[in-house]
């Protein structure tokens, strides 16, 4: 089913990290309302293909919210106009007939461009790596009942464990801070019993790496919670300078 | 060929710890000197990696997109099961084995479904002692429900999002092996080959999906991790890059192909809008204990609803057909996912489907909003009912869901033993990408337990035999054989890149999912499939010859990366057609038309089928070779399912 939309896409173009880059302008011609932002580019796309020409990188897979692969940065929002929700899950709908849309990659220095839409985001899973787990391994652990977790707790470290580190909060940042992200990770382990004997090495390792990833520092604009499409808290933030300072003193007893 | 599913001797109970007893050990010095490749890092995957990292082993492991958190693992929604009996309702191993074993529709082994019950009461353990913060209850213990039809509570979950929350307590432990050094992580490379050594597993081609890059890696032993194949149907609530690539090139090196036909068809998902669909959404089954499945009697009144003169509230009770409840007043809207599905394209193929393109049929929560109050209704599906509303501008506080069955699961995978090892000696397969222990048809919450079982306990102790075996001898990478396959891989992307033919590699895609879907979906014809084996071969055909491919080998070209997947998918689709083919009996997510019950029902024939069918690759447009592996029964009375 095609639609009635016609609508004109400023898209950022390059070809790989050492590219310059630029915008190029497509129209996107009959547009249905019921498409997802992703399938509206995915029909440009098979349109350029026909063409012989190179479609339009973009990062996705689950197309569902929740693998955070997509990113995108849509008329100066981070995964585009609506809130509290994905590029892959917004629909055509949300836009006007008409409209001139622009479409950007993350821009973050700890983010290079890789091609066109897509980044590399390669620097968040360092950090995981750096701290982000209970060190134990396979077998030989208690009975999952052994601990029980008051439900609130459990709760909040869930909301906390949600985030899909997809890097919106860095995108949308005017420092290009990791704060939101690092901090939602930090939690979900320092609020379970399970995180307690790793806690304060935890957040060192972890911010010593978003340093030297080369990400900002947090201003407090709370741009970040405002694109997350998990609605990440900043109360996260929070938790995470009290536990750093806590474990700088810590350190120097 | 004689296929051993090398099942131990000895009572059900026993077999999994007498084995473990049998199997060679690796001596914890000489584990640093293996390599073992994982490819894939979904549940099976970084559980495996991480399991086998922190033994002591090297891992190498490998996954396509960006981050190892992304596999499509992360998408399930609704839970894992595990025979906990934490809430002392009669659960236990014995009943998770027979109610897995009777969900399959009598067609997997009883060794292995038994193992998997007994080890899920481990998995959760280890996830609680990683920190997956799993749905509790104010004691503070662990809460636990009901899940597709069981009659115990026995599915943990971590409100919608039980897969992400999974993933990450194995991505975590994962990346702590990768901080120590003891896997190296290749994020955005793809293997398109396997490397066969005399007879054994020892390397893989990948490419690096950035630069193109292509590379091998040598390793003693190959585990491959890569998920199912549902998107050979084009549209599927698998994630956009699932695929078969890397099972169906273990494939052509000699490893059987196990079941391939058995798709699972979900129920419950957001239909069909237009041909720019490019996946599929699953709603969870968990709705269909208080939303009510209908379609009018008549199909006079579907064709007013469709043009939109009537709407689903001016539809008098006494004029909805509830099928389920109709057809099965025992088990009604809670009847498995194949039965719900078949009766949904049985109402829709009869010209009494709704929506505008006819082709769904209503959930509706108006009773249970009347009976239960709204707020209890969104407390309990607040975010599928928000998920549905983003989805398609329609509020299913006010009017009914539509909803229409969509390819979910694949069943069928390469044939392993016992020992997860595959046909070809060191090459083991593990998780979605297995023939697996769900025989025909799989239970919810059971794909997440059964990945987890694989990685975190079974390969840990099996590979170790096969290692030992073996010898810690280094592998030798300039075998003739790590060239020659790369060569091959080589010549497959310059094939690609000069057809410049006049069809997109998506058109080819979803002509191949229509053919899937018609012929081997729902309900399956000796005559249809006869025809759709016609129209792949044609399809494939023109394919080698028409297809664009643009761009260059050396850059992200994803246009180069979907033609080798659907190139792949469209030969997997006509093993598929032959398997469904072959099997004239109706079980579990395969219902034969021709074989069926006076009432409609699938009817199974275990006197001709009670086997696992395993394919062998015979070379390029030969039909392929079917070996048996007879299945059998000792413990379980096989009886006919029925739901009525
Ligand atoms: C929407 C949805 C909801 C679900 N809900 C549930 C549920 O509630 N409960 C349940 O038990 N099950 C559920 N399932 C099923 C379950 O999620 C999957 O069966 C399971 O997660 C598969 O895990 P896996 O580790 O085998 O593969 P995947 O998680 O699919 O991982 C595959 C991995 O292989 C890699 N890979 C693939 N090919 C290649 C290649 N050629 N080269 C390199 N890497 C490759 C990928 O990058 C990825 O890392 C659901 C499935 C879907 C689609
Ligand atoms: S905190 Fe929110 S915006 Fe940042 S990575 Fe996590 S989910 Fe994305
Ligand atoms: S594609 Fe997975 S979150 Fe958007």
């Amino acid at each position: 089913m095609s639609g009635n939309m016609n609508l004109t896409l400023k898209v950022w173009r390059q070809k790989n990290a050492g590219d310059k880059g630029g915008f190029v302008t497509y129209k996107a011609e009959q547009i249905s309302p019921d498409m997802s932002f992703l399938e509206m580019l995915d029909v440009v796309n098979e349109g350029l293909v026909k063409k012989g020409e190179d479609p339009i990188y973009f990062d996705h897979d689950c197309r569902e919210g929740i693998c955070g692969m997509c990113s995108l940065y849509i008329n100066g929002r981070a995964h585009g106009p609506k809130r509290a929700i994905t590029t892959c899950q917004l629909h055509m709908r949300s836009f006007k007939d008409g409209e001139t849309i622009t479409i950007e990659p993350w821009r973050a220095a700890a983010f290079p461009v890789i091609k066109d839409l897509a980044v590399d985001r390669s620097s968040f899973d360092r950090i995981q790596q750096a701290g982000g787990y209970v060190s134990v391994n396979t077998g030989g652990v208690p009975d999952a009942n052994t601990i029980p977790i008051p439900k609130v707790i459990a709760d909040e470290a869930f909301n906390s464990a949600t985030c899909i580190q997809c890097g919106a909060c860095v995108a949308a940042c005017k420092n290009a801070s990791a704060m939101l992200f690092v901090s939602a990770k930090i939690s979900q382990l320092a609020l379970l019993p399970q995180g307690q004997a790793e806690r304060y090495q935890r957040v060192q390792a972890m911010v010593a790496q978003m340093d030297a990833e080369g990400f900002g520092n947090c201003t407090n604009t709370g741009a970040c919670e405002v694109e997350c499409p998990k609605e990440i808290s900043l109360t996260n933030i929070a938790r995470m300078n009290r536990d750093y300072f806590t474990s700088k003193f810590l350190k120097e007893e | 060929m004689i296929l051993d599913s090398k099942i131990p001797e000895g009572s059900l109970a026993e077999k999994w710890s007498k084995h473990k007893f049998n199997l060679k050990l690796v001596n914890p010095a000489n584990k640093r000197k293996y390599t073992i490749i994982v490819v894939g890092t979904g549940l099976a995957g970084a559980s495996a990696a991480a399991s086998l990292a922190e033994l002591g082993y090297n891992v190498k492991a490998f996954c396509f997109q960006d981050s190892s958190r992304r596999a499509h693992s992360i998408a399930a929604q609704g839970g894992i099961n595990a025979a906990k009996n934490y809430r002392n309702d009669g659960d236990s191993v014995q009943r998770l084995f027979y109610d897995t074993i009777k969900g399959g529709d009598y067609r997997a082994r009883e060794g292995n479904v038994y193992r998997l019950a007994e080890v899920s009461v481990n998995i959760i353990d280890q996830c609680v002692a990683q920190g997956v913060p799993f749905a509790r209850e104010y004691g503070g213990l662990l809460d636990t429900r009901s899940f597709g039809g069981a009659q115990v509570s026995r599915t943990f979950y971590a409100k919608g999002q039980t897969g992400q929350q999974l993933l990450l307590g194995a991505y975590s432990v994962l990346s702590r092996q990768i901080n120590e050094g003891k896997v190296t992580m290749y994020d955005r490379h793809e293997m398109l080959d396997l490397v066969v050594v005399d007879g054994k597993a020892q390397g893989i081609v990948t490419r690096n999906l950035v630069s193109g890059e292509l590379e091998t890696h040598a390793g003693h032993a190959v585990l491959l991790c890569t998920g199912g194949y549902g998107n050979v149907f084009y549209l599927s609530t698998n994630a956009m890059g699932c695929n078969t690539t890397a099972i169906w090139r273990a494939h052509k090196k000699g490893a059987f192909f196990g079941n391939p036909c058995y798709t699972q068809i979900h129920p419950t998902c957001i239909p069909v809008t237009g041909d720019h669909q490019s996946k599929l959404t699953l709603m969870s089954e968990s709705l269909r204990n208080d939303g009510r499945v209908w379609v009018p009697k008549t199909k006079e009144m579907s064709a007013r609803l469709r043009k939109g003169e009537l709407k689903a509230k001016d539809i008098k009770e006494e004029d909805r057909d509830y099928f389920l409840e109709r057809k099965y007043p025992s088990f009604g809207n809670l009847v498995p996912r194949d039965v719900a599905s078949r009766n949904a394209k049985e109402a829709v193929d009869d010209g009494r489907g709704v929506g505008s393109s006819g082709v769904a049929v209503f959930l509706d929560f108006a009773d249970a909003i009347k009976r239960l109050g709204k707020d209890t209704i969104e407390a309990k599906y607040g975010n599928l009912f928000d998920m549905y509303y983003q989805i398609t501008d329609e509020n299913p506080y006010e009017q009914p869901m539509r909803i229409y069955p969509a390819v979910h699961y694949t069943m069928g995978g390469l044939w392993v033993d016992y020992n997860l090892q595959t046909t070809i000696p060191g090459l083991f397969a593990l998780g979605e990408c297995n023939f697996s222990d769900h025989g025909a048809n799989r239970l919810g919450a059971s794909a997440l337990m059964q990945g987890l079982a694989d990685g975190y306990f079974v390969i840990p102790a099996t590979v170790g035999d096969y290692l030992a075996n073996i010898g810690p001898k280094p592998v030798d990478e300039n075998h003739p054989a790590f060239a020659e396959t790369k060569k091959e891989v080589e010549d497959r992307i310059t094939k690609f890149l000069s057809l410049k033919g006049t069809k997109t590699v998506d058109e080819y895609h979803r002509e191949l999912g229509k053919i899937m879907w018609e012929y081997c979906g729902m309900a399956r014809t000796e005559e249809g499939l006869i025809k759709a084996k016609g129209l792949i071969h044609e399809l494939k055909e023109e394919f080698w010859k028409n297809v664009i491919v643009v761009g260059k080998n050396e850059e992200l070209n994803q246009s180069l990366e979907k033609a080798g997947r659907v190139a792949d998918f469209i030969e997997l689709g006509e093993l598929m057609v032959d398997d469904a083919l072959h099997r004239k009996e109706s079980c579990g997510g395969h219902f034969r038309v021709e074989s069926q019950t006076e009432e409609g029902e699938a009817k199974r024939d275990d006197e001709n089928f009670a086997y696992v069918a395993a394919w062998q690759y015979a070379g390029d447009n030969q039909p392929e070779v079917l070996h048996k592996e007879n299945l059998v029964f000792e413990n379980v009375k096989l009886t006919q399912r029925s739901y009525k």
